[in-house]
C-alpha cells in the first residue's frame, strides 16, 4: 500500500500533464491489449522507483543522523589528562580554582601561576602530572585548555550576575564536570570553530537536563522562567 | 533490472526526503549563520584579566596622566587617570589613540646604519660602539665642540643625559626644538631679570585675555585648558580672543576681537596706555615692583599706541579697545596669554612682552588666577661632570646660537657647515621647523647625524646612524611639566607594554655610548641603567615619583613678585613683519593649528588623522581657508585646485571659502604632508606648511619669530 502511494506521489509531482498525455495519446483506443502490457511495464519502472527511493531515504537518514555529525566536528584532545573529581576533593568547591577577580569579573580556567601554588613540584606519579610540570610549570607557560562550554566571542555573559547575584548552581548550566575523572574529547564544530557543548551532544538539539544545551534559546528559557522575560537583544549582544 | 527515469526520481525523492527527517539541514542553518558571524577580518576582543597600568603622556608637552587598560597584560585602550593633577580624567584625541604608535608601520624595528641611500640593520652592539668610535674620533681630532644635540623637550633626565653627554665631552651645542616655552623665557628675563618660565593659572583665572592662541585648541597642556574652558561658566571668568581668524577657541570666547595679522601686540600695549592713563594698574605693585623705565614706557605709550590710532593698525574699534582693557584692569584675576595657535612655535620678543606687559600692569604676578614666575626645574640633582683637559677647553667655546634656538643653529650649521656630529633624540626638526628643505639640506651636510627615534620621519631618513627609542608607552622617563601649566607637576612615565621592537631608551642608549668611550665620559656617567640614573637624579622627588606615579613640585603661586624692568618695552620694538614683499606677494598665509593633528615631532596617529574635517583635508589635499572676498579677488571657487606660492616656495591645495578668515589671509593646515612613506595613514597627506614658510629671526630675542609669510594664489 505504501508502494502505491509513493508511486502516486512520484508521478504526481515528478510527472508532468504533458508527460502523461505523450504516453497516453499514443495508444490507440483500439489496442487494449497493448496498453495493459504497457501498463504492467510502468509497475515495474514504479517498483524500482520505490526501490531506489527507500535505499537513498535510508541512507540520507541514517547518514544525517550518523554520519554527519562525526563528519561535521573534528575531534581534538586536551593537552594532558585532567581529573576534577580529585581536585574537587582536595580544594573543596568549583570556587576554589574558578574564582571571581577583584573586579568581579570570573577568571574562568585557573592560569599556571594560580596551579603553582600546588604543583610547583611533581605531585603523584601521573603521566599527565609529568605533561603539566615539564611542559608548562617550568616552562612558564599557560595550558592551552580547549574550553567546552566557551560562548561565541562578542556575547556578553556576566558570571556574577548568575553566582552571586541570582545564586545559581555551577551545575545548571555546567553540568556535573566537577564529577569528572578524565577530559573527554573536545569536538569543535568544523564550520563555526564552536565547541560541541554549545549545541549539545544531541545533534537534533533535544535536551534533557538544563546543562545539555548552551544555545540563545536555553538562557531565553530560563530568562522567561526565572524574571517573566526573555530579555532584551542588547543585554547580551552588545 | 531497468533503471529508467522513475529510479532517478526515486533516488533523488528519497534522498531528500532522507534528509529532511535528518537533523543535517537545520543545523547547518544554524552553523552557516554562526560562520557568517565569524569572518576572520571581524575584530574580536580577546578575553581575559582585565587590569590598569598608569602612566604620563609625552606626545605633547601636555604631560597629561594616563590609565592603560589591559587584557591578559596586552594594552587595549587609553584613558586619562583620574587623580592626575594635570588632566583628571580628560583624555585628547591624541593621547586616546595612543596605542597605534605602537605598532606604527614606520616604526623603527633595529639599529640601522647607512649604506649609501638605504639602511642596514645592524646589532645594539655594532650601532652604539659605530657612534662611540665616531665620537672619540671628533673629540681626538680636537673638534670637541662641533658635537651638537637637538631633543625634542629639553627637561627631565632623558635629556639631562643627553646634555650632560655633550658636556662630557666638551660642547655647549645642546639644543630643543623652540616653542613657545623659550619665548617666555626670554620675556622673563627681559622684564624681570630672572631665569626661568611662566605658567598661567588659567582654572583660576576670571578674565582671560588671549592673543591668537588656540586656548581650546592645543595651546599648552591641552585637557588642563579643556578643563579650565569647562569651568568657566560657572566661574563667572571671560574670555576675549584676539585673532585674524574665526577659530574654535574665538567661536567659544564671549568676545572675538578680530585684529589685523600681526597687530596683537598693537592691541595689547594699546589696552596698556588706557591702563595706565587711567591709573587703573596696581598700584600696590606698583609701590612695591614697578621697576625702571615706567615712566618712559608711559610717554612712549601715550605718543604711538593711543586707542584710536591703534585702533586703524588693528581694525578694532578705539571703544572696544579701552572697554577691554578697562575690564581686564578692573578684574580680580586677569591674565593675558600669548602663543599662537598650539604654542609650538616662538614669537616675537615684542608680542610676547607687550602682553605680559598687561599681566604686569593688572599685579597678576604670582596671585590665584594670574601669571606665575617659575624658577628653572631645579629638582634634579646630578654629579659634577667628569671633565678632561679636552673637554674642559673645548667648553670655553661658545654655543653656536647664543640664544639657544634649534632654528639658529641650523642656520648656522647650513652656513658654515662646522657642525661634525649631530644627535637627534625625538626631535624632528627637517619637519617642524621653518623652511624644512632648508633644514634637511643642513642636516644632510652634516657628517655623522645620529637619530635615537621611535620612527623612521623626515629626520631620522637623514641619520647615519640610527638607534630606535622605546615609544612613550614603552618608557621609563621623568616629565616636568611645561607649556604654561603654573602648577608644577612632574609625571613619571612607566612601560605599559614590554618593547614590541628591539628598541632602548635614549636614556639607556646615551649611557651605553657613553660608558663606551674610556676615560671621563664613561666616568661622568656612574650609573648601570638609565632607572638607577633617574632614581638617583631624581633625589628627594623619588618616592612621590614611584608611588604615586608623579610629584605635584609646586601648587600654589611663588610666594615672590619680581620688580618689573619696562625699559625693554618702553624701547618701542619694532614688529616682526612677514617674509616676501606686499607688491610680489598680496595675500599673508598664516599657518592654522587644528586639535585634532599633531604639530610638532610626532606625526598624528592613523585615527587622528580619520578624525580631520574634509575642509581641512581632503584625499590627499590641504586646504586652504580664505574668504570668499579673497577667492573673488583671485577668481577661485569653492573646492577649486590652486597654486599657493611664496618666497619659499609653492604648493597644490584646495580652497575652502570660510567667512570666518579675514580678507587678505589664507590660513593653512599645520601638521600635514609628512612624508614618512612607511606609514600611509599620514604619509603624503596634505601639504608641509613648513616648506612654505621660512624663518624670521627675531633680533630683540634670537629665536625664530615668524608668525606667517607673504603669499599668492592662483587656479592651478
Amino acid at each position: 500500500m505504501s508502494n502505491s502511494i509513493i508511486n502516486i506521489l512520484i508521478d504526481g509531482v515528478f510527472m508532468s500533464e504533458l508527460d502523461e498525455k505523450t504516453e497516453n495519446g499514443s495508444v490507440g483506443a483500439v489496442e487494449e491489449g497493448a496498453s495493459g502490457e504497457q501498463k504492467a511495464g510502468g509497475d515495474s519502472g514504479t517498483g524500482y522507483g520505490v526501490l531506489f527511493f527507500i535505499g537513498a531515504f535510508v541512507v540520507c537518514f541514517l547518514s544525517g543522523w550518523l554520519l554527519f555529525p562525526n563528519l561535521l566536528y573534528s575531534k581534538k584532545e586536551q593537552p594532558f589528562n585532567f581529573n576534577h573529581a580529585l581536585h574537587v576533593e582536595e580544594m573543596g568547591g568549583c570556587d576554589s580554582c574558578h574564582s571571581f577577580r577583584e573586579d568581579g569579573s570570573f577568571d574562568g580556567i585557573p592560569k599556571t601561576a594560580s596551579c603553582l601554588e600546588c604543583h610547583e613540584e611533581l605531585l603523584g606519579e601521573t603521566e599527565d602530572e609529568a605533561i603539566f610540570v615539564s611542559e608548562y610549570v617550568e616552562k612558564e607557560k599557560e595550558v592551552p585548555w580547549l574550553i567546552y562550554s566557551q560562548q561565541p566571542d562578542c556575547v556578553f555573559f556576566s558570571h556574577a550576575a548568575h553566582v552571586v547575584k541570582a545564586g545559581m548552581d555551577c551545575r545548571s548550566c555546567h553540568g556535573d564536570i566537577g564529577e569528572s575523572t578524565t577530559t573527554k574529547t573536545y569536538e569543535e564544530n568544523r564550520i563555526t570553530g564552536y565547541s560541541r557543548d554549545i549545541w549539545g551532544k544531541n545533534i537534533w538539539g533535544m535536551k534533557k537536563n538544563s546543562w545539555d544545551r548552551m544555545k540563545m534559546d536555553d538562557c531565553a528559557e530560563c530568562h522567561q522562567e526565572e524574571t517573566g522575560s526573555k530579555g532584551a537583544c542588547f543585554q547580551c549582544h552588545k | 533490472m531497468k533503471v529508467d527515469r522513475r529510479s532517478f526520481l526515486g533516488l533523488g525523492l528519497g534522498a531528500a526526503a532522507g534528509v529532511a527527517v535528518s537533523p543535517v539541514a537545520w543545523k547547518l542553518m544554524d552553523d552557516s549563520s554562526i560562520w557568517t558571524q565569524n569572518w576572520p577580518w571581524t575584530p574580536v576582543p580577546r578575553d581575559g584579566e582585565v587590569t590598569f597600568d598608569n602612566t604620563v603622556c609625552s606626545l605633547c608637552p601636555g604631560n597629561c596622566g594616563l590609565s592603560v587598560r589591559k587584557i591578559d597584560g596586552r594594552p587595549v585602550k587609553i584613558e586619562g587617570r583620574d587623580d592626575y593633577p594635570v588632566n583628571t580624567g580628560g583624555v585628547c584625541l591624541h593621547g586616546v589613540a595612543g596605542l597605534q604608535y605602537l605598532y606604527d608601520p614606520s616604526r623603527i624595528k633595529s639599529p640601522l646604519k647607512r649604506i649609501g641611500d638605504t639602511f642596514e640593520q645592524i646589532s645594539w652592539d655594532e650601532a652604539l660602539e659605530l657612534v662611540a668610535t665616531k665620537l672619540a674620533e671628533i673629540r681626538d681630532a680636537g673638534k670637541a665642540d662641533s658635537i651638537a644635540c637637538v631633543t625634542n623637550h629639553g627637561m627631565g633626565t632623558v635629556p639631562g643625559l643627553f646634555q650632560r653627554l655633550l658636556t662630557a665631552l666638551g660642547s655647549n651645542n645642546f639644543l630643543s626644538m623652540d616653542t613657545m616655552d623659550k619665548a617666555w623665557e626670554k620675556t622673563l628675563e627681559k622684564m624681570h631679570g630672572v631665569h626661568g618660565t611662566l605658567g598661567f593659572d588659567l582654572e583660576n583665572a576670571e578674565f582671560i585675555l588671549s592673543f591668537g592662541t588656540g586656548f581650546i585648541e592645543g595651546w599648552g597642556s591641552p585637557v588642563s585648558n579643556f578643563k579650565a574652558n569647562s569651568s568657566r561658566k560657572e566661574r563667572g571668568a571671560a574670555l576675549i580672543q584676539v585673532e585674524p581668524r574665526l577659530s574654535n577657541t574665538a567661536a567659544a570666547a564671549d568676545t572675538w576681537l578680530a585684529a589685523n595679522p600681526n597687530t596683537e601686540a598693537d592691541l595689547a600695549l594699546a589696552m596698556a596706555n588706557v591702563i595706565i592713563s587711567n591709573n587703573l594698574y596696581n598700584t600696590g605693585y606698583y609701590v612695591s615692583g614697578f621697576g625702571p623705565g615706567f615712566d618712559e614706557l608711559a610717554a612712549m605709550l601715550k605718543e604711538n599706541y593711543s586707542p584710536e590710532a591703534v585702533a586703524k593698525t588693528t581694525g578694532i574699534d578705539a571703544a572696544v579697545i579701552v572697554d577691554i582693557a578697562k575690564r581686564f584692569a578692573k578684574s580680580n584675576a586677569p591674565v593675558a596669554i600669548a602663543g599662537k595657535g598650539k604654542g609650538s612655535t616662538p614669537g616675537s620678543a615684542r608680542e610676547f612682552a607687550a602682553v605680559h606687559l598687561l599681566n604686569c600692569l593688572a599685579g597678576n604676578i604670582n596671585t590665584k588666577g594670574g601669571a606665575w614666575i617659575l624658577s628653572p626645574q631645579d629638582y634634579e640633582q646630578w654629579p659634577a661632570v667628569e671633565m678632561d683637559e679636552v673637554a674642559s677647553q673645548a667648553i670655553e667655546k661658545p654655543a653656536m646660537d647664543p640664544a639657544g634656538s634649534v632654528a639658529g643653529f641650523f642656520a648656522k650649521a647650513g652656513a658654515e657647515k662646522t657642525v661634525q656630529a649631530l644627535l637627534i633624540s625625538d626631535a624632528n626638526p627637517c619637519y617642524a621647523l621653518n623652511d624644512a628643505k632648508a633644514i634637511t639640506k643642513a642636516v644632510q651636510d652634516i657628517p655623522f647625524v645620529v637619530s635615537f627615534s621611535s620612527f623612521m620621519d623626515e629626520t631620522t631618513r637623514q641619520a647615519d646612524v640610527v638607534l630606535p627609542s622605546h615609544t612613550f608607552l614603552e618608557r621609563t622617563e621623568d616629565l616636568p611639566s611645561a607649556a604654561g601649566m603654573a602648577r608644577r607637576v612632574t609625571g613619571l612615565a612607566t612601560p605599559v607594554i614590554a618593547p614590541v621592537f628591539n628598541t632602548k631608551n635614549p636614556g639607556d642608549a646615551i649611557l651605553a655610548i657613553a660608558k663606551a668611550m674610556e676615560g671621563t665620559v664613561g666616568e661622568s656617567f656612574p650609573w648601570e641603567s638609565y632607572e638607577e640614573c633617574l632614581e638617583a637624579v631624581t633625589g628627594d622627588l623619588w618616592s612621590d615619583l614611584s608611588d604615586q606615579g608623579y610629584a605635584a613640585v609646586q601648587e600654589t603661586a611663588p610666594a615672590t613678585r619680581p620688580s618689573v624692568d619696562f625699559s625693554f618695552v618702553a624701547q618701542n620694538p619694532a614688529p616682526v613683519e612677514a617674509e616676501g614683499t606686499e607688491a610680489d606677494f598680496s595675500l599673508i598665509l598664516v599657518p592654522l593649528d587644528n586639535v585634532r593633528i599633531a604639530t610638532g615631532s610626532v606625526a598624528s596617529s592613523p585615527f587622528a588623522v580619520k578624525t580631520v574635517p574634509d575642509t581641512v583635508l581632503a584625499g590627499k589635499d590641504s586646504l586652504v581657508e580664505m574668504n570668499p572676498e579673497t577667492a573673488r579677488a583671485n577668481k577661485l571657487s569653492q573646492g577649486d585646485l590652486a597654486v599657493l606660492e611664496t618666497p619659499k616656495g609653492k604648493a597644490t591645495v584646495k580652497v575652502n571659502l570660510f567667512e570666518g578668515i579675514m580678507p587678505g589671509v589664507i590660513g593653512m593646515p599645520r601638521g600635514l604632508g609628512h612624508a614618512m612613506e612607511e606609514n600611509r595613514y599620514v604619509s603624503g597627506k596634505g601639504v608641509n606648511i613648513n616648506e612654505l614658510m621660512g624663518p624670521v629671526m627675531d633680533a630683540a630675542s634670537g629665536l625664530d619669530a615668524a608668525w606667517g609669510i607673504r603669499a599668492k594664489i592662483s587656479r592651478a
